[in-house]
Formats: C-alpha cells, sequence, structure tokens
C-alpha cells in the first residue's frame, strides 16, 4: 500500500490506541472537527473538550451554548471511550440516548468524562458528565446505549 | 420589547418563529437549520445534509450531534406555538431513539409537537425522517421549563 493513502478508521484507532495522537481521530471526524470537540490526557485521565466559539451559542440574549451542542459532546464522549479504551472493532452505534440538562453552558470551554457502566457483546451502556469550572458541578449528564456489533 | 405573543397569521407566524433559525440562535444557523411549517402545537425542522456534519467518514453517514441539536430546536419552537408566544425555556431532558441508520445526502426532517403545556413544564415528542415520516429514523421525547417569573 502506498503511504500516501489515509488509513481505514479501524487501522486509524488502533494506531491512536498506541499512540495517543488523539487529534488524528477527531480530525479525521468531520463533525468533531466542525464542533471543536477533542479528546485529551489530563492527569492521566482521557477527557473531551468542546473549545467554546460563538457559533456553539443557543440563546444569544442569555450566551448560552444551545443544548444540542452538549448533547453532541456527551455522546461524542462516549464513542470515542468506547473506541479509545477498548478493543471494539467498529464504531458503536448509537441506540439511545438519555440527556439531563442541568445548568446553563456558559461562553466557554467544556468538558466531559465517560464511564462504560456495562460492555457487553452486543451492547454497551455508558454514563457521561459535562462540566465547566467545576467538576462536582456537571452542567449536563447522559446515559446512552450503543449497539457494538451484528448478530 | 413587551409584546411577545405570536401574530394569528400562519405565514407571518411562520415568519417571526424562522428567527430562532436565523438570527438569534447562532447554533441552530451554523447547522442550516430551517423551519419549513407550523401547525397550531407543531413545527417541522429541516436539517440539510453537508459533509461537516458526517460522523463516520466511511459511510457518510451525520453523527448523532446535530440530530439532537435539529430535535432540541424543533421542540423549542412547537412550544412557542402551542402556547402563542416566545417565552424563555429550557430543556430539562431529552431522550432519542435511534431507530434506523439516517441515509446519507439526504436532508433530516424533525416534526415536533408539544401536547401538554402546565404554568411550569412543557411535554414534547418528536420524530425525525427523511422523507417517510412512517419510516422515521428517531423517535424523541423531552421535557421544558418555562423560566419566566
Amino acid at each position: 500500500m502506498s503511504d500516501t493513502t489515509p488509513p481505514s478508521l479501524a487501522e486509524l484507532v488502533r494506531q491512536v490506541r498506541k499512540t495517543r495522537e488523539y487529534s488524528r481521530l477527531t480530525d479525521a471526524i468531520p463533525y468533531t472537527r466542525f464542533m471543536g470537540i477533542g479528546v485529551e490526557n489530563l492527569a492521566g485521565e482521557m477527557l473531551c473538550r468542546m473549545t467554546y466559539k460563538p457559533t456553539l451559542i443557543g440563546n444569544s440574549f442569555l450566551q448560552a451554548l444551545h443544548g444540542g451542542t452538549l448533547g453532541a459532546l456527551l455522546e461524542s464522549a462516549a464513542i470515542f471511550e468506547l473506541l479509545l479504551q477498548t478493543d471494539t472493532e467498529r464504531v458503536p452505534k448509537v441506540i439511545s440516548l438519555t440527556v439531563d440538562f442541568l445548568r446553563s453552558g456558559k461562553p466557554q470551554d467544556t468538558f466531559a468524562r465517560a464511564i462504560i457502566t456495562r460492555q457487553g457483546r452486543r451492547v454497551a451502556n455508558v454514563r457521561v458528565e459535562a462540566w465547566q469550572d467545576d467538576r462536582t458541578r456537571p452542567i449536563a449528564t447522559a446515559h446512552a446505549l450503543f449497539l457494538l456489533a451484528e448478530p | 420589547m413587551s409584546d411577545f405573543s405570536l401574530p394569528e397569521d400562519k405565514a407571518t407566524r411562520l415568519e417571526r418563529c424562522s428567527l430562532f433559525y436565523t438570527d438569534v440562535v447562532p447554533h441552530n444557523h451554523a447547522l442550516g437549520l430551517k423551519l419549513v411549517d407550523i401547525g397550531p402545537a407543531e413545527a417541522t425542522v429541516e436539517l440539510p445534509y453537508a459533509d461537516f456534519l458526517v460522523g463516520n467518514p466511511e459511510t457518510g453517514v451525520i453523527a448523532g450531534g446535530p440530530v439532537t441539536t435539529l430535535i432540541d430546536a424543533a421542540c423549542g419552537t412547537s412550544i412557542f406555538l402551542k402556547l402563542g408566544r416566545f417565552l424563555p425555556i429550557v430543556t430539562l431532558d431529552l431522550r432519542i431513539d435511534y431507530l434506523r441508520p439516517a441515509r446519507p445526502g439526504i436532508p433530516l426532517t424533525a416534526v415536533a409537537e408539544c401536547y401538554r403545556a402546565t404554568r411550569q413544564v412543557a411535554f414534547v415528542r418528536a420524530i425525525v425522517h427523511q422523507g417517510d415520516k412512517d419510516n422515521p429514523v428517531a423517535s424523541s421525547q423531552g421535557t421544558f421549563m418555562r423560566t419566566e417569573e
């Protein structure tokens, strides 16, 4: 294979699991690149960050983030957790997503951390929290179900 | 501004509600969301397919995030229509079930209906389809709170 051919997504995921060059993966996905959603290792922990930009605003009077952007961050964090911290071969397919909005999102960077509560052969259950200044005061939480493989 | 009431006339109503997609809500505008139809308590909003929305570059299927934003936006508008005026609301929770994969290259359309509004809380259900309402891509249920005094 010539070295100008980009790797398949599965191959890219395998490489990034080893090298931890997370931006290679988040840059390869158009939507996360557009949203400014990235994966970082902070104090040995894998977190997602959504870098603030004005186009994420949902209410221009209150300067609050759009609820949809928080849903997007929470879902992305769950997917990256499954892709990078497990050995799943395929991009997990979301079955259902439930988001609780707890506080309004200020115009600044938002972080998210996903925890896999159960990983079966076919289905994974994931919980996610998002926060801004204070991790003990989350602004949104979610739980999501993903299909990992076809039968 | 003191009067946030919606006009009676449907065309003017649609035009007024469309401001939430063109002017007032930057993220709706960034995704290209468009309010295409309204009913007494129902909003139909379209998300055009675009390359920057893709979540899986190998299949071209769009990410879940834009679908969440589409549903949230349509739900909010359906509440304004149900109550007949603009008022501050926040999303309390939103559940989305993905019923089948979205086909690449085709717009997604959300139809949201506010089927109950109390003094404080509004209840909304929505579906997302790609041209056939009877074969939806996603179905959703959300609760919203009125934040005015």
